[in-house]
């Protein structure tokens, strides 16, 4: 953000916050406090020394902060006038307004009503600040979020219908749902998926259908979920590269898709790129027209132009689609 | 920071907020510990100085409303004094579910900066009494990235200065520099826009977050602009990127359980014996053509004759873009 702050800068602002905090929690643990403010006990103990040796104008007994430390415990006798946290500044406003804005936008949420009265709550304690210039819309098919939501909600496994992007096929399949999260305006559900053995991410616009199961949802102690941090699709090394030459109208895909490197010195880039499958890969690639060719892997070429030319006999044909399937599927 | 500058600062933190009359530099050196000096000797009276510039930087900085003003109108020096309204966080008293709703949305960011401000402004909610549960969760949790763009622009919006940047749309080679008075950031389907009078256009522009190059500038001076009364930021992202006109129905026939991607477009599927005959909707020809390719034999466009013309346009130009280039000796 605007101001990267320092760590000593950070323990003004801390020492700040300690007196009210403490004088809202009489008695309280200083390993409690500590854990709650993110630090050591022992930099909560030095901060609660320095404090001791402020205070008021004249600093003397009746003008020093004073506190009771019994043991592992501490109350705050005397505030010297420092009773309530310095308010938001504007990156913290911005921060928290537009995180509850965000929740409050995410579908599928049923506390909604909390999260409403929370962003009104904190908008009008950061006063000018909570007109932050920042406004959310996110993107759902309400009614089937809500469905699978319901679904998930009620502990069962699931039979989905869901349609694999990477295989073009739309198939059967038992999943224990996991969680459901949003990750880049797309909704997930995490869930382990018993044909494959494995957690996986479903995204909530292709799945055609689901039934509740009588069993309930029980996910193997190995079903960990995934860190979504650096995107859903990260693909691996062992993936296999394709390379591409791409025109003006086909460079979204650099944005949309990991890449693992762009060459720009023409108007055509050449864009290298991972791939779970080259199935998808033919599909998709040939499926962007004039703006995309692809420069190899040379079983790829080949697949594309056996594919492009068994399609075109059938236009040839005067009616049916050509019994064969086709090499290289 | 020195742990005698970090007292000295709390110190004037409780001293200029107990004092109703603006204090001048002498009578706060005189007043509070770490100030200490000859005012006699230039040197040291020029280091006091420094010292009390430093320190009245390090507060505003971290949000400390520091009020300038003189105690009557007969002192020609400047005094200082700290509002305890402007001060303090007002109050602000949470349910369980709200401030468990402000912990969660608190955790939502992934961006380092945020993240802190988030965290810290938490931690002000918390010395204002409010007890967060930090293992509440919600059934849904929104992954939340931003663009390096995101603080300086959403810092300009809320300033109200106009930003220079370059911009790089990925259908042109090189970035161009835009000038906007940017009115806010809008998060648009899990993507950041920054919408805005766009000075060299004259005109009400958008701009994807992710396609800024480089830095973001304020230029002038604040309060330059009035953004349009009640304007609806994300109507002009939706209406930039909103539905197109679709007038064409295309029939497309496809083997039996194939094309998944492509039976899901469509509006009706009718079982046939050489294949399943689709309905599609359709505003773009060439869009839809250049997909139906992608699926090679898999999909036979029927109808109507522009787009079966295409397909066939698209195939064939897909095998004389594929050839393998003879290898030069």
């Amino acid at each position: 953000m605007s101001t990267v702050r320092t760590p000593s800068g950070d323990r003004l602002g801390r020492l700040l916050n300690l007196v009210p905090y403490l004088l809202a929690r009489p008695g309280i643990l200083i390993s409690e406090a500590a854990a709650d403010l993110g630090v050591t006990d022992k930099q909560l103990r030095e901060d609660l020394e320095l404090l001791w040796v402020c205070g008021l104008p004249g600093y003397g007994p009746g003008d020093l902060i004073d506190m009771a430390i019994d043991g592992d415990h501490v109350t705050i006798s005397h505030d010297a006038g420092m009773d309530k946290p310095l308010r938001l500044n504007p990156d913290e406003a911005l921060a928290l307004v537009v995180a509850l804005r965000m929740l409050a936008e995410t579908p599928g949420i049923d506390t909604r009503d909390a999260i409403e009265r929370a962003l009104a709550k904190i908008e009008s304690a950061a006063g000018d600040l909570a007109d932050a210039p920042v406004a959310v819309r996110l993107p759902a098919n309400q009614k089937k979020l809500a469905a699978v939501r319901a679904a998930v909600d009620s502990g069962h496994a699931l039979r989905l219908t869901y349609y694999t992007a990477a295989r073009d096929e739309t198939t059967d399949r038992v999943i224990d749902p996991m969680r459901m999260l949003m990750v880049g305006g797309f909704n997930y559900l995490e869930a382990w998926c018993r044909r494959a053995e494995a957690t996986r991410m479903f995204r909530i616009d292709r799945i055609d259908g689901f039934t509740e199961l009588d069993e309930p949802s029980a996910p193997p102690v190995e079903a960990v979920p995934h860190d979504v941090t650096g995107g859903v699709f990260r693909p691996g090394p062992e993936l296999p590269l394709v390379t591409l030459r791409v025109g003006r109208g086909g460079r979204w895909i650099t944005e949309y898709y990991p890449v693992e490197e762009v060459v720009k010195d023409s108007a055509e880039w050449l864009v290298t790129m991972r791939v779970t499958d080259l199935g998808w890969a033919q599909r998709f690639l040939t499926g962007q027209g004039r703006d995309v060719t692809v420069i190899g892997p040379p079983e790829l070429l080949d697949r594309i132009r056996a594919q492009a030319a068994t399609a075109l006999d059938q236009y040839a044909a005067p009616t049916g689609l050509g019994a064969d399937p086709v090499a290289g599927r | 920071m020195s742990r005698t500058r970090t007292e000295r600062l709390v110190n004037l933190v409780i001293c200029l907020l107990s004092t109703r009359r603006f204090l001048t530099a002498a009578q706060i050196a005189a007043t509070v510990p770490g100030y200490e000096h000859d005012p006699s000797d230039p040197r040291d009276h020029e280091a006091f100085q420094r010292k009390f510039e430093r320190d009245k930087a390090e507060l505003r900085d971290l949000g400390v409303p520091l009020e300038t003003g003189t105690a009557s109108i007969f002192d020609q020096e400047p005094g200082y004094r700290i509002a305890q309204r402007e001060y303090a966080l007002p109050d602000i008293l949470l349910e369980p579910d709200e401030a468990a709703a402000v912990g969660i949305a608190a955790r939502l960011w992934q961006h380092a900066g945020l993240a802190a401000a988030a965290s810290s402004g938490l931690a002000k909610l918390r010395a204002a009494g409010v007890e967060v549960d930090p293992q509440a969760t919600l059934g849904v949790e929104p992954v939340v990235t931003v663009d390096p763009a995101f603080g300086p622009l959403t810092s300009a919006a809320r300033e109200r200065r106009a930003v220079t940047f370059k911009y790089r749309v990925p259908e042109v080679d090189e970035p161009s520099t835009r000038r906007l008075e940017p009115w806010g950031v809008v998060c648009w389907r899990g993507r950041w826009y920054v919408v805005g009078h766009d000075r060299d256009r004259a005109a009400t522009r958008c701009f994807r977050l992710s396609r800024i190059v480089g830095d973001v500038r304020a230029t002038g001076r604040g309060d330059a602009f009035e953004p349009p009364a009640g304007a609806d930021l994300i109507s002009h992202v939706a209406r930039s990127s909103g539905p197109i006109a679709r007038n064409g129905r295309a029939t497309v026939t496809v083997r039996h359980g194939r094309a998944a991607g492509l039976r899901r477009l469509a509006a009706d599927i009718t079982p046939g014996p050489d294949g399943d005959r689709l309905t599609i909707v359709y505003g773009d020809a060439d869009w839809l053509a250049s997909r139906i390719a992608g699926y090679g034999p898999d999909a036979r466009a029927d109808g109507p004759p522009e787009l079966r013309d295409a397909v066939i346009q698209h195939l064939k130009e897909l095998i004389t873009r594929h050839e393998i280039p003879a290898v030069t000796a």
